[in-house]
């Protein structure tokens, strides 16, 4: 029993990870009702970002407001530049879209920052939490600033005006015209968000996967599983999702023969697959009726 | 709310492609056909070789196409049955001594079974649900691959080496040139059945799902037989290209089919032009040798050059080489007339 | 009295079909103005075009000023209040979110929650469901909803799209009843398109009929109504 507890323990550290990942996702899905397949790139670029501030002379959270900054405006100007000509275009050429986005960034990171392994600081230490060998302070500060980011998130959402607007543009644009809400612009506050909480979620990752322009790969995927099980419009199911996949990736590893580090991504592949198919809407999702 | 604005406002997953603009006309075949056959018997080995893979990831383009733009299904994945049919075709020469030639069909009957598998819980996804589960899919095989359990077949991390065929009958070529010949066979083969795949009634039923499911299930079409259908035939066709692939590159290993492989699939069937299917090919020299051309300026320099130009691709050319190639042949109308 | 909306020679497209051929008409301000017509003959374009919401040419002046090529949220701050086909409920949100909705261009707090406050002695209704998910009221309330969310705009003029559609009989007669009570007492002019000629000509003190995409009538409601030659060829009853 005492395992089963600690793996779970283990498995909600490493579920932040996931879920911080996965609320950009939601993010995302929300404003433009697509999954950007370049989200863990920008966020890789914007950790690097970071990681050159704190190399300029820049104290941590000096070099973490600015890149929170610098990912929000980064963010607007891609969407406003590359995907609002693409909105009316169909869904494969904006998957072509996100894709050359993934792999421009991807390439220039490489180029620009090259390819070795970078250590990144965190600003929790790395000794264990409480006495607890399970649980490092960077994965506590990792998991409350998660918490806070959702905290945010919901009040955003639920109390401001700004928030309202997008929900409804996400909701239904056409009426949302109609009351005076400038729909394309909400979509470009969407990426603008998403890219600033993609870079929060780069920032936290880095001290454990190391920071290098492949860092998000195996991430993003695990963020995807995670919104999916949360069901893609809600961000407190994403968070939830992100939890539950660590917790479940652990115990899979601890109790399944045969499943080590390798299997990670074929069981994300499996948990995305299975949610998908047995219950599309996740676990906090609204069901999307389409009109024929 | 009319209904012919309803229909308009619905962004469809793929634009449609009329059946008729989906080949070549046969002259122009012809032509490509004759160069196809003539021009290795004047080129250095190497060159035949990039020929070959040329032609080995035109029908890789080509399956995903019969895919997308055939029955409006998106494939992220397809590297993942490149990788099966590479695996397959390997582990069957090396292993268990195969002859090269009959492995491919095994290939082709095993990718097929696995896309058809995979296209069951696919049938419920559409559009970026589809795409997400077949990228899902590609960044996980590499990691099945490697996985101890398949290790005694699989080679794991390391891969199998694959010897490369001799001509048979004592045919005076080298072994790049006969490997050349076989695959073009096989590509024209494969095409030729693509071609007729998408004007039978399977691939009138194939069309009718990519322009509006809905309507065609009313119309008496089998949606999910067909859908799985296609991704069954799809993922045979990138079976074969991946055991030629292995026979080609004498070599398969894990990291070899990563997600690159399987954007790298994506982008040459935008490039060629979606529901194209000689678009295929140009988007596959295009998957070949621009890399080449980008990492020679600056290594590591080909992901931002593949990047750009996709995005110029959508911008300028949304048909991709289709467009190009109807440009080309009116203003050739233009001059004759003139 | 001014014309209020002026729209002269509107012609409308979707994709390669014209749904309007030259259309013009005007309306006044403080007035109640009905569209009528019957399916298909470009009542609900005529509205989607006055918001370019479709694709159209041909002149819309809002209080003398152009509106072509405006863009539909620009529009709606003109103090054009458009309640679609539809209701274009916001469904997964509450009803007094839904009010807020409306009211997403002001910034004057106080005058915003004072306004829910009218709107809930105009529908109490929507006052006991304030905290409900819009989806889960009847279609009448839904209905209601959505001239309170237009209403709270505080629009010169409020263009209303088949508000009877769907509802019942009673439902209707009183929904009209606040509307003429909306017309007059908030002096917002109304342009009111329906199906239920006979209803919308007892409240409205103009109409216009159109079939396929241009005007073929207009004048005084009365007038119309009484008209037996026009009812019966043009309107049904």
């Amino acid at each position: 029993m005492e395992l089963f507890t600690n793996q779970v323990l283990a498995g909600i550290a490493t579920g932040a990870i996931y879920a911080c990942m996965a609320l950009a996702v939601v993010m995302i899905y929300q404003a433009i009702d697509h999954l950007n397949f370049a989200q863990g790139e920008m966020a890789m670029f914007s950790t690097f970002i970071s990681w050159q501030l704190m190399q300029w002379g820049l104290p941590y959270w000096g070099a973490f407001i600015v890149t929170l900054a610098f990912s929000f405006a980064g963010g607007i100007a891609i969407e406003r530049v590359l995907f609002k000509p693409l909105t009316k275009a169909p869904i494969l050429t904006q998957v072509a879209g996100f894709i050359a986005l993934f792999s421009i960034i991807n390439s220039c990171a490489g180029l620009i920052w090259d390819f070795t392994i970078k250590q990144y600081p965190t600003p929790f230490g790395s000794s264990p939490f409480l006495g607890s060998q399970l649980i490092s302070t960077h994965q506590a500060g990792m998991i409350g600033i998660t918490l806070l980011l959702l905290v945010g998130l919901y009040f955003f959402f639920q109390y401001t005006r700004v928030g309202l607007a997008m929900r409804a543009a996400a909701a239904l644009p056409e009426s949302a015209r109609l009351v005076g809400i400038n729909t394309s612009w909400m979509i470009a506050l969407g990426w603008g968000m998403a890219a600033a909480i993609g870079s929060i979620a780069g920032m936290l990752i880095a001290p454990v996967v190391f920071l290098e322009p492949n860092m998000m790969g195996g991430v993003l995927i695990y963020g995807f599983a995670a919104a999916v099980l949360g069901g893609l419009t809600s961000p407190f199911g994403a968070v939830l999702g992100g939890f539950l996949v660590g917790i479940f990736e652990n115990l899979a590893g601890t109790y399944i023969p045969h499943v080590g580090n390798e299997m990670k991504l074929p069981i994300a592949l499996a948990l995305i697959i299975s949610v998908l198919v047995i219950k599309p809407a996740g676990l906090f999702g609204r069901n999307i009726v389409k009109r024929v | 709310m009319s209904a012919v604005e309803e229909i308009a406002s619905q962004a469809p997953a793929v634009e449609a492609v009329p059946k008729r603009a989906m080949t070549l006309s046969s002259g122009t075949a012809f032509v490509i056909v004759l160069l196809l056959l003539v021009v290795p018997l004047f080129v250095k080995n190497f060159i035949i070789f990039q020929m070959t893979m040329l032609l080995i990831y035109g029908l890789a383009v080509l399956a995903l196409n019969i895919l997308t733009g055939g029955s409006g299904q998106f494939s992220l994945g397809n590297s993942a049955f490149y990788a099966i049919g590479a695996y397959t075709s390997a582990i069957l020469m090396e292993q268990y001594n195969v002859n090269y030639a009959l492995t491919l069909p095994v290939a082709g009957v095993i990718c097929f079974g696995a896309g058809f598998l995979f296209g069951q819980p696919a049938l419920r996804l559409s559009g970026v649900y589809l795409a997400l589960a077949t990228f899902a899919l590609a960044t996980a095989m590499p990691q099945i691959l490697k996985l101890g359990f398949f290790e005694q077949w699989t080679g794991g991390v390391q891969g199998l080496v694959v010897t490369k065929p001799d001509a048979p009958f004592g045919l005076p070529m080298s072994q790049d040139m006969w490997l050349y010949y076989f695959t073009l066979a096989i590509t024209i083969a494969i095409y030729i059945f693509s071609v007729n795949l998408l004007r039978s009634r399977s691939g009138r039923a194939f069309m009718a799902i990519r322009d509006n499911e809905i309507a065609a299930s009313a119309m008496g079409i089998d949606v999910a037989t067909y859908k799985t259908l296609a991704f069954g035939v799809s993922a045979g066709i990138t079976g074969v290209a991946g055991g030629l692939g292995a026979i080609a590159v004498q070599f398969v290993a894990p990291d070899s089919y990563t997600i690159t492989l399987a954007i790298s699939l994506f982008l040459g069937m935008v490039v060629g032009g979606v529901g194209w299917l000689p678009g295929s090919f140009v988007g596959s020299a295009f998957i070949i040798f621009v890399p080449n051309i980008a990492e020679g300026i600056s290594k590591g320099l080909s992901g931002a050059v593949f990047g750009v130009l996709l995005f110029l691709v959508i911008f300028l050319v949304p048909h991709g080489s289709r467009q190009v190639a109807m440009v080309a042949q009116q203003l050739l109308g233009k001059l004759r007339k003139n | 009295m001014t014309a209020l909306l002026n729209v002269k020679d509107l012609r409308a497209y979707y994709g390669q079909v014209q749904a309007l051929h030259g259309l013009s008409f005007s309306l006044n301000e403080g007035s109640l103005t009905t569209l009528l017509g019957a399916n298909g003959a470009g009542k609900t374009t005529t509205l989607r075009a006055i918001c370019n919401m479709v694709r159209s040419t041909g002149a819309i002046e809002f209080e003398g000023k152009p509106l072509n090529n405006k863009s539909t949220e620009s529009i709606v701050r003109f103090g054009i209040a458009h309640v679609p086909q539809g209701r274009g409920t916001f469904t997964n949100m509450t009803v007094e979110e839904n009010l807020q909705l409306g009211a997403i261009t002001r910034s004057d707090k106080a005058g915003i929650v004072a306004d829910i406050e009218r709107m809930y002695s105009y529908f109490p209704k929507l006052k006991e469901r304030h905290t409900q998910q819009a989806g889960t009221l009847s279609g009448g309330e839904q209905q209601m909803l959505a001239v309170a969310r237009a209403l709270m705009l505080r629009p010169r003029l409020m263009l209303l799209d088949e508000p009877s559609f769907g509802l019942a009989p009673l439902v209707v007669r009183d929904l009209f009843g606040i509307l003429g009570k909306i017309n007059r007492e908030e002096k917002v002019s109304i342009l009111v398109v329906e199906q239920n000629a006979q209803l919308a000509l007892e409240l409205a003190d103009k109409a216009y009929v159109i079939e396929t995409g241009r005007i073929v009538m207009s004048g005084v409601a009365k007038d119309i109504a009484n008209d037996e030659n026009v009812r019966k060829s043009y309107l049904g009853y």
